[in-house]
């Protein structure tokens, strides 16, 4: 056995606890085996990696200021994602990692801060939201923009209710598709952007989601006037290494593994122009 | 390894044996050009016969053809399909593997000694290894298996006598002259005589030049080899245009993608006989048991609609956008990403692909669309 840790050799991680989020959504509380904490920075990345059946990359979703647990949330839609979904306690996963990089939470300092994100995005955006939180008197104004496909679809729906009740940050939920019992907005997440209350020239924005719904967000901010490199959004790509060895996390000069996932718009914004790229 | 690093002396072509003797008895595996299947391709070396002595290649669009030709020496032909990538980043490799233990599993990580050696390493060739040493040495993380045997590798460099028709390495500053990142070089002296003449680019290479038996080389010497290595230049046709990185990032959107795309394959033979292409997939299995697992991994490339999958998708379904990341990654954003093209102008993608189409013809075609907008 090799001394050095090679890059490509994931760690054993156990499986303290499964959480059911969703239909198809769950959470995954793990612990090194090692017993070592695991210090990471909101919006970074790991590669998990389910014995014998693959290994994808999956965002961290839980506290940075508790590194002694490793949290990620996950959305059920293939082979790998479905087999860690049928997880128990006491299972191993291998866990390579962190990777990529942050949300810009310290450059933010004194700003506005507005999130925006749909789906399974908001999972990538929760430790930032913890560190906000956490340290809220830094910032300016929080507001935190999520939509979902249906209300059944809303993601970490008991933090968001316990945010939105807190006079220090303002929380919009909207959902594509209302059904009867829903008072709810209903309508695409970009719509809210219009006329959620921060400071433009003063405003950082971070955007986590579908890559339509981050180039109408985009756009509606840019509307406002909030600068393009202050505009942060995450990217997602086919990744099969997270370190810049692969190739197929590349977009245009980017690879999204090592420059990213987090870009500020101003990097990236052919990838958002340009088809296929 | 530097440059030039002062020794200098000529070997008697009949001694090349004793190159290949001293370099085994040193315990390096050495690897170098041989014949196969009618083709000059990279394998193990044990005796100065299996080099293609008298052997020389045409090359040209799409083709690839070996002549017997008396005149030609040991290093007479230019590059084939294989490059020196394969045994630093192989096509088929296995990370690690896998066995489940009561509550969960162990790694094992396979370990590889072997020092290898290779000869016949030409100009372009060695800039290809400094390109792929950029992605997997010198970034923020080390691939372990590349990393200690590219450190390990002895570097012996020939200059090119001829050059191939598909050939345009003085375009991309890759040739034909060996100028550094050798331990050896060696120029092949064919004019009423067979020798080599030999430098020494490293300590490692002094060292083994020390248990050669050589003569002195004479001003003669060098200007025979001078003479030979401009004549190569004088003769390469193809080149590349300096502002390429520029202007494809310009063309993103030009329709003459659309027209490569209706020649295009998308075979991937040009990513796979390129030797800078570093693109991977991996594997992970398992055995009937269930008990023991492997990781894999193989070449892939950006000609493969896979590639790009996302859930959901692949990014780049048409053959167009999959040429343009080929061709856009090699010239354009390699720079922004290693400081340095990602081409070494070795014209293997030339004349590996069944249909033709020429790296240097496209760039220059959309120079000229560059020039009309
Ligand atoms: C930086 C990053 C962070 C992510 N964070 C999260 C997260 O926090 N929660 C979550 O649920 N999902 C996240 N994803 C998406 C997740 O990686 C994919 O859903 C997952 O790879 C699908 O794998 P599968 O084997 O289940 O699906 P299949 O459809 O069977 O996929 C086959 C293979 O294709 C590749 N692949 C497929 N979809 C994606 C994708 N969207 N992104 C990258 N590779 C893909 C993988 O290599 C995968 O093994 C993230 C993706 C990236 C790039
Ligand atoms: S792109 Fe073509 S000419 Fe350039 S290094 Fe690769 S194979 Fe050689
Ligand atoms: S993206 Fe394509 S051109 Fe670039 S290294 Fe990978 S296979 Fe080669
Ligand atoms: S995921 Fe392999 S290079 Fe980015």
């Amino acid at each position: 056995m090799k001394t050095s840790q090679d890059p490509m050799t994931p760690n054993l991680f156990q499986v303290q606890r499964i959480r059911r989020e969703l239909a198809d959504t769950f959470t995954l509380e793990l612990t090194a085996e090692s017993n070592n904490e695991f210090p990471f920075l909101p919006g970074q990345f790991n590669m998990i990696y389910l014995f014998g059946s693959g290994e994808v990359p999956i965002s961290i979703s839980g506290d940075p200021a508790q590194p002694n647990r490793l949290i990620h949330t996950i959305r059920a839609v293939g082979s790998v994602t479905e087999g860690l979904k049928s997880c128990k306690s006491g299972d191993m996963l291998g866990i390579r990692g962190p990777f990529g990089s942050a949300w810009p939470v310290e450059q933010a300092t004194g700003q506005d801060i507005v999130i925006i994100t749909g789906g399974i995005g908001l999972a990538p955006l929760r430790p930032a939201i913890y560190h906000l939180l956490a340290n809220r008197q830094r910032y300016g104004k929080i507001v935190i923009l999520y939509g979902a496909r249906t209300p059944a679809d809303i993601l970490f729906r008991k933090e968001l209710e316990r945010w939105r009740s807190r006079f220090d940050i303002s929380v919009e939920v909207t959902v594509d598709q209302a059904v009867s019992n829903w008072s709810g907005r209903v309508g695409v997440v970009p719509k809210l952007i219009n006329r959620a209350d921060f400071a433009p020239e003063e405003t950082t924005a971070l955007i986590c989601g579908p890559e339509i719904m981050m180039r109408f967000s985009v756009k509606a901010l840019q509307e406002r006037g909030v600068k393009e490199d202050h505009i942060y959004v995450s990217m997602e790509r086919n990744m099969k290494c997270a370190i810049g060895f692969c190739g197929h996390c590349q977009l245009g000069s980017q690879f999204v593994c090592k420059d990213g996932p987090v870009f500020p718009y101003s990097q990236i914004s052919s990838a958002f122009r340009i088809r296929e790229l | 390894m530097g440059k030039t690093s002062g020794g200098r002396a000529i070997l008697p072509a009949q001694s090349l044996q004793t190159l290949i003797d001293v370099v085994h008895s040193q315990g390096y595996r050495l690897i170098g050009p041989t014949l196969e299947d009618n083709a000059i391709v990279y394998d193990d070396l044990e005796n100065v016969e299996n080099l293609p002595l008298g052997i020389s290649d045409r090359q040209s669009p799409g083709n690839y053809r070996l002549e017997d030709d008396p005149s030609a020496g040991y290093f007479a032909h230019v590059v084939g399909p294989h490059s020196w990538k394969r045994f630093l980043f192989p096509a088929a490799q296995k990370l690690w593997s896998a066995t489940r233990v009561d509550q969960g599993f162990s790694i094992q990580t396979p370990e590889d000694e072997t020092k290898l050696a290779f000869i016949g390493v030409r100009a372009c060739e060695i800039k290809a290894l400094q390109m792929q040493d950029r992605v997997f040495s010198q970034g923020p993380f080390t691939d372990n298996g590349y990393g200690e045997k590219r450190q390990n590798c002895l570097i012996i460099a020939v200059n090119c006598s001829r050059a191939a028709d598909t050939c345009f390495c003085s375009s991309m500053d890759a040739g034909p002259r060996v100028t550094e990142g050798f331990d050896l070089a060696l120029t092949e002296l064919q004019q009423g005589r067979h020798d080599f003449l030999i430098e020494t680019g490293s300590a490692n290479g002094e060292a083994l030049l020390k248990e050669l038996v050589t003569r002195k080389a004479e001003d003669q010497d060098f200007a025979e080899a001078d003479a030979q290595l401009a004549a190569t230049e004088a003769s390469i046709q193809r080149r590349m245009p300096s502002n390429i990185p520029e202007v494809l990032e310009r063309h993103l959107q030009d329709e003459h993608w659309q027209t490569i795309e209706s020649r295009c394959l998308n075979c991937s033979n040009c990513t796979l006989v390129c030797p800078t292409c570093f693109c991977s997939t991996v594997e992970d299995t398992t055995d009937l048991t269930g008990q023991h697992a492997e990781r894999w991994r193989y070449w892939d490339s950006c000609f493969n609609t896979d590639f790009s999958y996302i859930h959901g998708g692949s990014i780049r379904q048409s053959g167009a956008a999959r040429y343009r990341q080929w061709i856009t990654h090699k010239l354009s954003y390699w720079h922004k990403q290693f400081g340095t093209s990602g081409c070494t102008g070795c014209g293997r993608c030339i004349t590996w692909c069944p249909v033709g189409i020429d790296i240097t013809e496209e760039a220059a075609t959309f120079c000229e669309i560059d020039k009309r907008s």
